[in-house]
């Protein structure tokens, strides 16, 4: 679904900073309306939104500045966009949209799902399906062509392109050998590639050109990765999803070569070493590093950085790895023996969670921030150190530009807060 | 008991040379070769087994002991070729006595028996005196003919769906999401304010459901999701791919599909952060989430914990979360799934359950984890129609143990052994009802608007 954790530092640099706290009662929108549920918060904190039901098969979404105007049969996936906007699925009269800030798109369909985002938020995209037909609409506008079935839906990081895989033949049950053959494909702005496979997963985008790679299968047994359709020269076991180096454009993915994973780009092996598993890779923002999260044996899972692992290891699981802005520092969310905590270039911090959600890194690469759950609420820790507070719900923590403050949202007794905090207010 | 069926329609008198027409066969054995056959023997027995196997293969003192566990050779007759022994006399130690060097055609009948002939129920294991794993050496075979891409038609479409939806029923993304609004709309006739939460990141459990829910059960999502309300429970549904815990590709040897499922349902659970996953009435799901999919992706153990639906009534019966408004009176009988007594301990709870909602609850015999398999599962019932007959002559054991409970209700906490059942009880003229707890808990609780 949405990205909404993230936010670069050009979005953060207008918003407001210097006022410590604002709240919004949210008592008075249950009093109002039928019911209230999926309660969002904006990314700069300024607004909170959320779906109202108003009287019987009429919903409506309320924000801080009152409600919409329009009101829906129906609304789902309420998400605010990352530049401020507030996006839904709508149904008007059984057909669906997307709603942006109480606007339904003109076009309509018999079912809109999927949404995607530009990395500024300024372009979305859903999948839809009309006369069981399936295709992408961007922005309002809808592929041209359209297919049997879609998923693996992706759009690129400025926005100007969406992919997904698709599905150009029919097929009907029990036809095996027809589905062998490939009834599956990608389909870049529409535009399928000139080949079929027996399935496409993954579809990634190239961070600044109109090329896509995407995991392939061919037959059974056979796995590999297609780069704007043309599979490299080998074939794997097994592939995880493709990632473009964005210095140089060369697509790496994990493969399975016998029953070990390694780090392959453009076909070729770019780790020496086998990992029981490698998943997860990513590449530093200096495009320097690739990391990944990797089983170095049977349950002992870790980070590796350019094919070393860290030599802690945890039990349970690893996820959701990301560097610092200045690549030198990585964290990750590790679990071991039931107990969620993050580590950073492999240290753990000494505290330990319920729930943690992916990490943060401020600006100057200097502090990670998270949000979790723990002590039967949810708050933030800062480099280990927990925020003293325990709320009904909480956002990821956003760094101001220059990294001395951080944002807090969260929602507690029947009130939404945001409050802007020295990163010196941690206890330590 | 009698059969009321003519004893040769359809059966392989001579198991060597089976009747029985499947496309899925037919059209792999015709693209092998020897050379073929034999390396991918190979390779599998060099690169994919290992001590276990071996010690397997060597422990074995072919004593046939495994025999009478067996609900296949117990219901045809006590034919040898039936026993657990016997089946992997004919596939693996075939293989393996013949160096790989297998003519296509007993390729295609090791298919058949290692499919169709053996439920991987694992009750031989029970009473093997070396404890050996013989489930483990079908799994192995069918490993074999995945490789060789001979497997049967139906159960090979099911694999191809999971593999392009992720899900086995072919359900497609939009499908998926408005089947759960459209139940949550019904269920709002029922309890005005009720909600099947989509996407609700940080609940404590998200439910999860095999695609026959979606395709033509949905009733059992609209009870799942009266319960969770009656019971106050914090959970959610995803709206995206990773709903459906099945996995019939870990049936068909395709262990890189099997993975690539189980990852997607993980992640999918992680991505919205939950404490749990509370997963629907299905065994062979239970067995993929908990031991073999898990595993094979290198987790010891699930990375998010996995209560099973037995589990989750008996806490909220246990916790008294859900009262029992009065208890179903009709005479019931509980069929133990063996993937989740057997293979995962439940059957006490399961008791507890039964016992909570239902007064007149008879057991049948054997029980528990000596229960026999209902026949459906391991996959055999996904291979289809052309294997019913054999699968319903394979267990008439089961229908003999229903019959003499008297029983008019067979509580099956399972979706294969619910068909299952369902086809033993049409075939033998049973005349039971077969039913999931769900469907009795949702109909004596007492609900939000009944107090």
């Amino acid at each position: 679904m949405l990205p909404i954790g993230g936010c670069q530092m050009n979005q953060t640099k207008n918003w407001d900073w210097n006022t410590a706290e604002k709240i919004v009662s949210l008592k008075e929108w249950g009093d109002e309306a039928n019911w209230v549920e999926d309660f969002q918060i904006s990314g700069d904190g300024e607004q909170v939104a959320a779906i109202v039901n108003i009287g019987p098969e009429e919903f409506s979404v309320r924000t801080g500045n009152g409600q919409w105007d329009t009101s829906f049969d129906k609304i789902w996936n309420l998400r605010f966009l990352l530049d401020g906007r507030l996006a839904a699925f709508v149904s008007i009269d059984g057909e669906w949209t997307v709603a942006v800030d109480d606007n339904p798109w003109e076009n309509r369909f018999e079912y809109v799902w999927n949404l995607v985002s530009s990395q500024d938020g300024a372009h979305i995209a859903a999948a839809f399906q009309a006369d069981r037909k399936y295709g992408m609409v961007q922005d309002d506008a809808p592929w041209e062509q359209t297919y049997y079935n879609i998923s693996e839906m992706a759009m690129s990081p400025d926005g100007s392109h969406t992919a997904a895989s698709v599905q150009t033949v029919s097929l009907n049950e029990g036809e095996i050998g027809k589905f062998a053959a490939g009834v599956f494909t990608a389909a870049l702005n529409g535009k399928a590639w000139n080949r079929n496979f027996t399935n496409v997963w993954k579809v990634a985008f190239h961070p600044s050109r109109e090329s896509i790679a995407a995991e392939i299968r061919l037959g059974r047994s056979d796995y590999t990765i297609a780069v704007d359709g043309i599979p490299w020269n080998r074939n794997y076991n097994a592939v995880w999803e493709p990632c473009y180096d964005p210095a140089t454009g060369a697509v790496t993915a994990p493969v399975r070569i016998g029953s070990a994973w390694y780090l392959a780009e453009n076909g070729d092996i770019l780790w020496d070493r086998g990992f029981v598993q490698l998943w997860h890779h990513l590449f530093s923002p200096d495009s320097r590093k690739i990391a990944a999260v990797v089983a170095t044996d049977f349950g002992k899972w870790t980070i590796a950085v350019d094919g070393k692992p860290w030599r802690v290891n945890f039990d349970e699981l690893v996820m959701d790895p990301v560097f610092s802005p200045d690549s030198q520092k990585l964290a990750a969310i590790v679990k071991n023996r039931g107990q969620w905590s993050i580590a950073v270039d492999g240290k753990v911090w000494d505290s330990h969670f319920d729930m943690t959600w992916k990490p943060v890194f401020s600006p100057d690469s200097q502090f990670a921030a998270v949000a979790v759950e723990s002590e039967g609420g949810y708050t933030f820790a800062l480099n280990g150190r927990i925020w003293n507070d325990r709320y009904q719900a909480v956002r990821d923590p956003v760094f101001s530009p220059s990294g001395d403050k951080m944002l807090l949202r969260y929602i507690h007794d029947g009130r939404y807060f945001r409050k802007v905090i020295s990163t010196g207010d941690f206890p330590s | 008991m009698t059969e009321p069926v003519v004893k040769t329609d359809g059966h392989p008198e001579n198991p060597q040379e089976s009747p029985i027409k499947d496309e899925g066969l037919e059209a792999g054995v015709a693209n092998l070769s020897g050379d073929r056959i034999e390396k991918v023997i190979h390779q599998i027995l060099k690169d994919e087994t290992a001590a276990r196997f071996k010690a397997y293969i060597e422990t074995c003192v072919h004593c046939g002991l495994c025999s009478n566990a067996c609900h296949f050779y117990l219901s045809n007759d006590k034919n040898p070729a039936f026993s657990p022994a016997g089946k992997v006399k004919q596939t693996i130690w075939e293989m393996m006595k013949r160096k790989g060097r297998v003519a296509p055609d007993s390729i295609r009948r090791m298919s058949e028996i290692a499919h169709t002939e053996c439920n991987l129920c694992k009750r031989c294991s029970m009473y093997c005196p070396f404890g050996i794993d013989i489930a483990y050496m079908m799994l192995v075979v069918r490993r074999i003919c995945h490789k060789l891409e001979v497997t049967p038609l139906y159960i090979q479409d099911t694999v191809n769906s999971h593999s392009a939806t992720m899900n086995q029923m072919w359900v497609k993304e939009d499908e998926w999401v408005d089947t759960l609004q459209w139940q949550e709309e019904d269920a709002r006739e029922e309890i005005p304010d009720i909600r099947i939460p989509l996407e609700k990141e940080g609940a404590e459990i998200m439910y999860s459901v095999i695609a026959p829910e979606p395709k033509f059960q949905a009733e059992l999502i609209y009870q799942a999701a009266i319960l969770m309300k009656t019971a106050g429970v914090d959970w959610t549904m995803p709206a995206t791919p990773g709903w459906d815990n099945s996995d019939m590709a870990m049936y068909t040897g395709d262990n890189e599909i099997m993975g690539r499922l189980k990852r997607k349902h993980f992640e999918t659970a992680m991505r919205l952060r939950v404490k749990k996953i509370v997963m629907g009435e299905c065994g062979h799901a239970f067995r993929s989430v908990y031991d073999m999919g898990n595993r094979w992706l290198g987790w010891r153990m699930p990375p998010v914990r996995i209560v099973h639906a037995i589990e989750f009534y008996y806490d909220l019966l246990k916790a008294g979360k859900i009262k029992i408004k009065k208890k179903y009176q009709e005479p019931v009988t509980l069929h133990d799934p063996c993937n989740v007594s057997r293979g995962g301990g439940l059957h006490e709870k399961a008791r507890y359950v039964v016992n909570a909602i239902c007064e007149n609850f008879t057991e049948m015999h054997p029980n528990r984890e000596h229960n026999y398999c209902c026949a459906a599962g391991g996959g055999v019932i996904n291979c289809g129609p052309p294997y019913k007959l054999n699968r319903m002559r394979g267990n008439r054991v089961k229908a003999d143990q229903i019959a003499d409970t008297k029983a008019k209700i067979v509580i099956a906490p399972c979706h294969n052994c619910h068909s299952g059942l369902e086809d033993i009880s049409r075939h033998y003229k049973l005349d039971v009802e077969i039913k999931f707890l769900i469907n009795i808990l949702y109909e004596v609780m007492e609900k939000p608007s009944q107090e």
